[in-house]
């Protein structure tokens, strides 16, 4: 079901969201990879402050190509990155920042889909390479946090967004998982696959 | 297009590689679009392509990721300009950096610490060739992270066989799922030894979608891979669908008696390339594609 929603999301309506949902959101989102994810975790730890709450916006798997015009930041591309390298770190995240959804590509791993359940979060795939499209859909950027540090693919970018989607839900806070659904097609495919190389 | 200096000339290739998908490519994408049964399937193919429009129309780069930029160079022996190209391409891509712009990827290993103009130790990456002639063919192949960390290489029991090449490969694009954003293109390399194998994996990722090993053989492994990697619903994504793959190149080199090395070199459906031709008297061309 195609869905428009508008970022802050409470937490019912996280809920609600189904594998097989297409979102298209507007509202504030932000971008946080590896060392970002890193970096925000170990903050907690000692104490500090993080400087914005990733509980009012959507958590994007992004390192963004960013230009600095006329004084500002414009994004020139900005699709998501390869969600399954955050897996290392995804529970604790979610469980410490409490994002409401997670835009990224290709899925992630069991640890990630248990806080998925736990924090009532979804997790949502966006076309990979899709940076263009994405930038598109950008209106602007509000900021950016650890630049000097991270460099320009790692640091965390804030961005407003206008109908960002399609962001398709492939991973849901009860246990619903795109991929999973998909394993026992591939396995019967394999069968024939290795029959046939078999055979000759 | 028209002749300029090899300066000039990297850069318009450089942009053109990130922001213009090739033309066999993009046919490549639309034919698996009009095949694609999936309906998920087909949402990311619709949304590849009119990314790539969207590129192509604004000059900007298709995907975030521009990747780290491998030159391959075939040098003729004759050509007076052998000591400087190494410069060149090293001053074309900061430039490139600033003005396309690309994204500043390479990262120390040891501090972490991003230049912001993609130098550094060994970068930009050039594989050199020396050829006949006086002629210079640079390829360029920005190639992103996401497809790079899902490239293999397995050294199989001579043993197994082509039938054991096979099943690596396909098991390997299986376990690999959506995350080197497929469609994808894999290149093929087998024998050598481990270096070999992926060198020769990569450069097959240079070649045009719809070309053939010259070998019989190796082009009938190509077409059977294709249809093997085609048959398992991987899909584009991930999600499920016809086109895992949009190519299988595959190149070869002769093996050692106890060894069959197999490089698997997966490439994102975004296959970007461009080619520079320097001539003896300096003049350089961008190579139409």
């Amino acid at each position: 079901m195609k869905r428009d929603l508008s970022l802050p999301i409470d937490g019912a309506t996280a809920r609600q969201l189904r594998v097989g949902d297409i979102l298209f959101l507007t509202g504030s989102i932000f971008t946080a990879r590896d060392e970002a994810h890193l970096l925000m975790l170990e903050a907690q730890e000692s104490g500090k402050d993080i400087p914005f709450d990733p509980s009012q916006m959507a958590l994007f798997h992004c390192g963004p190509v960013v230009s600095k015009q006329n004084g500002g930041w414009k994004v020139i591309a900005a699709g998501p990155t390869t969600s399954i390298r955050m897996e290392l770190f995804e529970d604790k995240y979610l469980e410490t920042f409490r994002p409401p959804i997670i835009i990224g590509k290709g899925g992630m791993g069991d640890r990630t889909q248990a806080a998925l359940e736990s924090v009532g979060t979804v997790y949502t795939q966006y076309t990979g390479g899709a940076g263009a499209l994405a930038a598109k859909r950008i209106e602007s950027v509000e900021g950016v946090e650890w630049l000097e540090e991270l460099g320009m693919p790692e640091a965390a970018w804030f961005f407003k967004v206008k109908d960002f989607g399609p962001l398709l839900v492939t991973m849901d806070s009860v246990g619903g998982n795109l991929y999973k659904d998909l394993e026992p097609t591939i396995a019967e495919n394999m069968k024939a696959v290795m029959a046939r190389i078999e055979a000759g | 297009m028209g002749s300029m200096t090899i300066q000039e000339a990297l850069l318009v290739a450089l942009k053109q590689a990130v922001t213009v998908l090739p033309q066999d490519v993009v046919n490549a994408l639309q034919e698996a679009r009009e095949r694609e049964t999936s309906s998920m399937g087909a949402a990311q193919l619709d949304a590849i392509l009119e990314n790539v429009a969207i590129a192509r129309d604004g000059s900007i780069p298709m995907c975030q990721d521009t990747g780290i930029q491998t030159f391959f160079v075939e040098a003729g022996v004759n050509s007076p300009f052998l000591k400087d190209l190494r410069h060149w391409i090293g001053e074309a891509m900061i430039q490139a950096t600033a003005t396309v712009p690309l994204r500043p990827n390479t990262v120390d290993p040891f501090t972490g610490k991003n230049p912001g103009d993609n130098s550094g130790r060994f970068m930009p990456l050039i594989h050199w060739e020396l050829v006949d002639g006086d002629d210079v063919l640079i390829s360029i192949l920005p190639k992103g992270g996401g497809s790079e960390n899902m490239s293999a290489l397995k050294m199989l029991a001579p043993g197994v066989g082509m039938k054991g090449i096979k099943r690596a490969v396909v098991e390997h694009i299986v376990s690999c799922r959506g995350w080197p954003c497929p469609p994808t293109i894999l290149g093929v390399g087998i024998g050598g030894g481990a270096d070999i194998a992926m060198k020769l994996g990569k450069k097959a990722v240079l070649r045009e979608i719809g070309s053939r090993n010259a070998v019989p053989e190796a082009a009938e492994l190509e077409r059977e891979l294709l249809e093997l990697v085609n048959m398992t619903g991987v899909g584009p994504m991930g999600v499920g669908g016809e086109t895992t793959c949009l190519a299988v190149h595959v190149e070869y080199a002769h093996r050692h008696p106890a060894s069959l090395p197999l490089g698997i070199l997966v490439q994102c459906w975004a296959d970007r390339r461009a080619r520079v031709r320097l001539n003896a008297d300096g003049i350089a061309e961008v190579i139409s594609r």
